[in-house]
């Protein structure tokens, strides 16, 4: 029962740490609860211990830091949809928070929680990646640091050990010159889990050919997909080329399924378009 | 092991303090269950629906997902602080009127994510209407009317600020 749950409020991020350092088994971690308290309402989910970790300040906080933008795991989705830092220098992630759920869900889910969730269909993820982002990690025994591209090493399967906690996003600022994009597609601008999505960050040289290239699609595969082959496929050509070699690269990149959102071949069809159409435009 | 906390925050206006209770009770409960204040109304229960939105520290969250050990200081307005006494208020009172409320289910919620907006924007496009309340479900009305609703309210209290 939700009623017999015990509940660990956290006084500060030390307390969290020493509370996950010593526990037998890891607590469920709760933030804003849009997606844990759907799990334990629904009883899918019956964790023995639950921390509260929603009123660490120190997990919060927008910056940027020498030539990389800091966001706080504990950053709800309308924090960074009203920061000017992240409208400036991540402005796909703010497109991406406008995407999740509705107001409700934006004022109280967080950028920690949609990753450490870790689904594949987590709006923010294909940004992150596409934005050549780092996890910082916290534990009682000091930060460690993970590349994005490596997080997820299977299915909603991070790499956050037992004591860990996120503590921030560290990534790249959009280069000048540079465009970015999130697509989303779905059957509804709001409150729609998402068929297929697209993070992409691209720049053309003053050659006129692409330059630079870092794509991650979501909803078609286990994990968030780094299109890499799609990518080395379009740099170097002029964005028309590059379009055309990008859209038929990531028709064999990606690895959708049939599920109750969408099915595998629309998945693939709309990657590839979405791609193209990125690469056409840049 | 169960357990269970006190929690301290204001309510519409006044301190209430809700005692032995789970510490993940959900907002919606402690609101309608603890306290006996039950205009705030469940829909669907996961989040999806807004039917149980209420403001936190002004903004709109759903409060079937909020645990009532996160409310410790906070201060929430559900639908009955809306009302100035007996008398509803503006964004009430022309919500009604424009027939934006039919079965009433989501009324609640839609008038309390449309406050959210009209605190911040007192002069909404129709589009900024429609995202606010984007995570507010209604089977009734068909959304027109409501949006109406809210654009009059707008116009009505810009009017009577005299801006």
């Amino acid at each position: 029962m939700l009623a017999d749950l015990a509940v660990h409020r956290a006084r500060d991020l030390d307390d969290a740490l020493s509370v996950l350092a010593g526990a037998a088994e890891r607590p469920a971690v709760i933030a804003g609860g849009t997606d844990l308290m759907v799990l334990l309402n629904a009883r899918t989910w019956m964790p023995a211990e639950v921390l509260d970790i929603f009123g660490i300040d120190a997990l919060r906080g927008i910056s940027l830091e020498g030539d990389r933008l800091h966001i706080g795991a504990l950053s709800t989705y309308r924090d960074m949809i009203e920061s000017d830092l992240v409208n400036a220098h991540a402005p796909s992630l703010v497109e991406a928070s406008r995407t999740v759920g509705a107001a409700q869900i934006q004022a109280r889910g967080t950028l920690g929680g949609n990753v450490a969730n870790g689904s594949p269909a987590g709006d923010t993820l294909p940004v992150l990646m596409a934005q050549g982002c780092d996890v910082v990690l916290v534990s009682a025994s000091g930060e460690r640091r993970v590349r994005f591209d490596d997080f997820y090493r299977g299915y909603r399967d991070a790499d956050i050990r037992a004591d860990e906690l996120i503590a921030r996003f560290e990534m790249d600022p959009l280069p000048p010159g540079a465009k970015s994009v999130f697509r989303k597609v779905g059957t509804r601008l709001a409150q729609a889990i998402s068929k297929v999505m697209l993070g992409a960050v691209g720049s053309v040289g003053d050659d006129g050919r692409v330059a630079t290239l870092r794509m991650c699609a979501g909803s078609v595969a286990p994990v968030p997909l780094r299109l890499t082959a799609t990518e080395a496929a379009a740099i170097g050509k002029v964005p028309a080329e590059a379009a055309e070699a990008a859209r038929e690269a990531a028709r064999a990149e990606v690895a959708p399924i049939d599920d109750v959102r969408s099915n595998a071949e629309y998945r693939r069809e709309v990657t590839a378009r979405l791609v193209a159409r990125f690469v056409s435009e840049l | 092991m169960k357990q269970s906390v006190d929690v301290t925050f204001t309510l519409n206006g006044s301190a209430v303090t809700v005692y032995d209770v789970p510490p993940l009770q959900r907002l919606l409960d402690t609101l309608r269950e603890e306290l006996r204040v039950t205009g705030t109304k469940e829909g669907c229960g996961e989040g999806e629906c807004g039917a149980c939105t209420v403001l936190i520290d002004g903004l709109p969250v759903n409060s079937c997902l909020v645990p009532v050990v996160q409310l410790e200081g906070a201060t929430v307005v559900s639908v009955e602080g809306l009302a100035e006494g007996e008398q509803l208020s503006t964004l009430q009172r022309v919500f009604v009127e424009a027939g934006g409320a039919q079965c009433g289910i989501c009324t609640p919620g839609i008038l309390l994510a449309a406050r959210a907006l009209l605190d911040r924007e007192p002069e909404p496009s129709r589009d900024r209407i429609r995202e606010a309340i984007a995570g507010n479900l209604c089977r009734c009305t068909g959304y027109q009317r409501i949006v109406e609703g809210i654009e009059q309210a707008a116009a009505e209290e810009r009017a009577a600020k005299g801006s």
